[in-house]
């Protein structure tokens, strides 16, 4: 085991970790940042998504040690001086989750996606978002948060 | 019926009836006080049981509360409140509902209302959160506490001020003087005192037509902890000192263990091996240091050769269980009957398996403190956790606490406590708090399935389109659902308990949705026996007026009857009742020919379930229900062989995803002169029904299977 430095949410850590454990166990684990979530454990839920320099990578199946000195964003980093990001927010206005455990990785991917695609149609989103899985169904409203998201961060920029 | 309120539960609720999953070696209130000033109010129920589902393996021992509390909720002098339920929140959002449900009758603010859920020390006794009761039951008791705290405050300003109390309104956490307008906080009113009231069940409520809060759509009380990643899912919990441990699976279902060889795992540091009987677990500091222990371990295991998912639907006619037959019914001839009728049809339709697979799978840590027990898992049902707990390790109920943090679903698949015993087992042998996660490998394998079926459906009918005989057998599926509510003289209609090659239970809907895929695709498949329109056909053979209301409304929201534009467009429809709620689903089909692909394009769904809480929580029930009913329609069955489980696993089973979603269009029916019904489930069983009769509008083919499955043209 050696230490291993990770930048994560803006801070630098030293984990004391084998480096072929996941990115997840390490986040979820040793820094107890426990919003990103196991679903699955082979990269098909999406649940554990986080965004490494800015890419969406699923953390479960993302070894520790491959990281480097990247930096890792987790959905406990994107509240900035307190105000939540414009995503976490739509997702609010259109209630859309239920158990809300896919939550973290669908706004993650989301954060993601308006970075390539900022005014993206539901097909594009639908091909983007294919690999985060919501058991609860409330697709639909995902979308519809995340076009509403896009609209306020255009909105926002101007 | 399921309409009627004293429902039993459902024979297909099997995981209920289930032994122990472990039979481990033996080895070895004072209620209210902590709650200081304020009005507490609590629900007395006439008859305890009769209000919540009765019928698991025993009663509970060591209760720390009356029975008879259905529910109670506490104002403190600072106006907090907090409302004390045995419900737990998986993703159905009553944790919403019900803080509505308080604030209507108690004219306080919803956020000024806390929800205490699903923890066996502090809530009063609940069976489980299942059946689509907590609407029809909780919500109506905690409106009845709330309105009950609402008055005796009401009778507190008045007797302060000296004034008739008629005087007085309640609203926004104060009672005013409508004559003097002087007005006074709840908090105000209770400084130093205490005031317990216990209520019956009959005070009078606020109609549905003059709700104030109720009614709303309100956005989840608590979303903020969830886009943030704050809130602590059962998986997510911790404690000083935690281990983390990992369960040793046989490689087969009902495997005894032979021998366990385990040199190599204990010279690891940190880790410790717990073996009990057939239970092997070893705990460890972290997750994959508890994984390599167990795959160092060498364990041989004896098994005996079982079914394959090849000949399940054989094997489920051939293997009565013994028992007798459950939800039987009978009325007139159906042997005479269809010797006179003009049209007879046969039909089997065979439903697979299928894994609830909630995002998070199952989860707890147990923590010993002495020969006391507290245990923080993810379950449906704490108290029966609780009563697992205490059988598993033979203490008192009393000594074991179980706590239910909000979970990341459950779908009728969390009902069992297997879990919460092993995580409970590995603490007890470590004498430090355990964690344990199941994998999702785990969660395919050694969770319950919704059970396989056989159904036989015989008729008989006159060429006027009036069904004269119905015949409906259901092998294994279970008998939720299994009435017909068409108005048939002659009917037999029979649950045959059957022996089933793997462990299965409740899952959303339970048998309501195979029961409703064979009748209503037999309806089908009868209108077009006799050239009639399957909604003419329909509404002719059917009384109930809620029913005819949704098939009317779905219909009308469809443009049902419009001609086809498109080759391998197909439209059909389904819809039926459960758990209070009525439903009628109408689906558009696109299907490829060569390669019978089925795409889902358009659902119209049309609900009433009574006077509607949360009209946007209730859409979003619907709309849930639907795509989660895609992936059993469509994809879902589990493929099994000689004890395990081949398509554990994301990557191998198929489960809706973005790109499967159809338009979903939702049409609210608000009966507000009729009690709400819940709705976490009915919605889902007009689906499967509606898009096999839109394949056979599209092709002509029958699908007589879930999920449907329509073999490939010959060549």
């Amino acid at each position: 085991m050696a230490k291993i430095p990770l930048n994560v949410n803006g801070s630098v850590y030293d984990v004391d970790a084998d480096a072929d454990v996941s990115l997840l166990s390490v986040l979820r684990d040793h820094l107890d940042l426990t919003g990103s979530k196991y679903g699955c454990g082979e990269g098909q839920c999406g649940a554990c998504t986080v965004l490494i320099d800015g890419n969406p990578r699923r953390s479960c199946i993302t070894q520790v040690g491959s990281v480097g000195n990247r930096r890792i964003t987790t959905i406990e980093g994107l509240v900035q001086d307190g105000r939540l990001h414009p995503l976490q927010q739509a997702f609010l206005d259109e209630d859309a989750m239920q158990c809300a455990y896919c939550t973290s990785g669908m706004i993650m991917s989301s954060v993601a996606l308006l970075k390539t695609h900022p005014n993206p149609s539901e097909s594009e989103i639908a091909h983007f978002m294919e690999g985060n899985i919501c058991r609860c169904g409330t697709y639909p409203r995902i979308v519809a948060a995340i076009q509403k998201a896009a609209k306020a961060m255009k909105e926002a920029s101007q | 019926m399921s309409n009627n309120p004293n429902w039993r539960l459902e024979p297909e609720r099997y995981e209920l009836n289930a032994p122990p999953a472990y039979y481990f070696e033996v080895d070895r209130r004072e209620f209210f006080k902590f709650l200081g000033a304020g009005v507490l109010v609590f629900c007395v129920l006439k008859d305890g049981r009769g209000l919540q589902e009765s019928g698991t393996r025993k009663r509970p021992q060591g209760e720390s509360l009356p029975n008879e509390i259905g529910a109670w909720l506490h104002l403190g002098e600072n106006g907090e409140v907090t409302v004390y339920t045995g419900k737990v929140e998986v993703g159905q959002n009553i944790r919403t509902s019900l803080s509505q449900a308080v604030a209507e009758e108690l004219r306080v603010p919803v956020d000024k209302i806390h929800m205490v859920m699903g923890d066996t020390k502090l809530t009063p006794y609940d069976m489980g959160t299942f059946g689509s009761r907590t609407t029809p039951t909780m919500n109506l008791q905690l409106r009845k506490v709330a309105a009950a705290a609402r008055d005796l405050l009401i009778g507190l300003a008045a007797a302060q001020w000296q004034v008739d109390r008629r005087r007085l309104v309640a609203a926004n956490g104060k009672v005013t003087d409508t004559q003097s307008k002087r007005a006074v906080e709840y908090a105000a009113l209770l400084k130093g005192q205490q005031f317990t009231q216990a209520i019956p069940a009959e005070d009078p409520l606020i109609p549905a037509t003059q709700w104030a809060v109720e009614g709303q759509s309100l956005r989840k009380v608590d979303g903020l902890d969830f886009v943030t990643g704050k809130h602590r899912y059962p998986s997510d919990q911790k404690l000083p000192d935690m281990l983390h441990g990992k369960i040793l699976r046989p490689p087969a279902f009902g495997a005894t263990l032979v021998s366990l060889d385990t040199h190599d795992a204990e010279k690891m540091r940190d880790v410790a091996i717990v073996r009990d009987g057939n239970f092997v677990g070893v705990t460890a500091p972290t997750v994959e240091i508890a994984s390599r222990a167990i795959a160092a371990l060498h364990a041989e295991w004896k098994s005996e050769p079982q079914p394959s998912n090849k000949e399940l639907f054989e094997y489920l006619k051939k293997n009565p269980a013994g028992g007798e037959d459950r939800a039987e019914y009978e009325i007139g001839s159906v042997e005479k009957a269809t010797a006179s009728a003009d049209h007879r049809l046969q039909q089997t339709y065979n439903v697979s398996y299928i894994a609830h697979a909630p995002l998070e799978p199952r989860a707890a840590l147990a923590q010993w403190s002495g020969d006391n027990l507290t245990v923080w898992t993810g379950t449906q049902r704490p108290f029966g956790v609780r009563s697992e707990l205490a059988e598993a390790f033979r203490i008192p109920e009393d000594r074991v606490r179980v706590l239910m943090p909000d979970t990341g679903s459950a779908y009728g698949g969390k009902h069992t406590g297997e879990t919460a015993i092993e995580a409970a087992r590995l603490a007890r042998a470590a004498k430090r708090p355990v964690k344990l996660v199941w994998t999702r490998e785990e969660e395919f394998s050694w969770a319950y399935f919704r059970p396989a079926g056989v159904i036989d459906v015989r008729s008989g009918l006159r060429k006027d389109g009036t069904i004269l005989a119905w015949e409906f057998h259901n092998y294994n599926s279970g008998a939720a659902g299994i009435r017909t509510f068409y108005d048939i003289p002659n009917q037999r209609i029979q649950f045959h308990e059957t022996r089933s090659p793997l462990r299965q239970g409740s899952y959303r809907a339970l048998a309501a949705t195979a029961n409703h895929f064979a009748r209503e695709s037999h309806m089908d498949e009868l209108a077009h026996l006799v050239n009639i329109d399957p909604l003419e056909f329909r509404l002719k053979n059917l009384k109930n007026e809620r029913l005819r209301g949704v098939f009317e409304a779905a219909a009308k929201k469809f443009g049902w009857g419009r001609k086809k534009t498109a080759a391998g467009q197909g439209f059909g429809m389904g819809g039926g009742f459960e758990k209070g709620g009525n439903v009628a689903t109408c689906v558009e089909v696109a299907v490829d020919r060569s390669s019978r692909e089925v795409k889902v394009v358009r659902v119209v769904t049309a609900f009433e379930c009574g006077a509607i809480v949360n009209p946007d929580n209730l859409r979003n029930q619907i709309e849930g229900a639907n795509v989660m009913g895609l992936g059993g329609a469509l994809w879902e069955a589990i493929e099994f062989e000689n004890g395990r489980i081949l398509n554990g696993r994301f990557s191998d089973y198929r489960v809706p995803r973005f790109s499967d979603v159809p338009v979903l269009e939702t049409v609210l029916l608000d009966r507000k002169d009729l009690p709400s019904a819940g709705a976490g489930e009915c919605p889902m069983i007009g689906l499967a029904p509606a898009i096999g009769n839109a394949v056979f509008d599209a092709i002509g083919v029958r699908a007589v299977t879930l999920p449907i499955r329509i073999e490939p043209l010959p060549a």
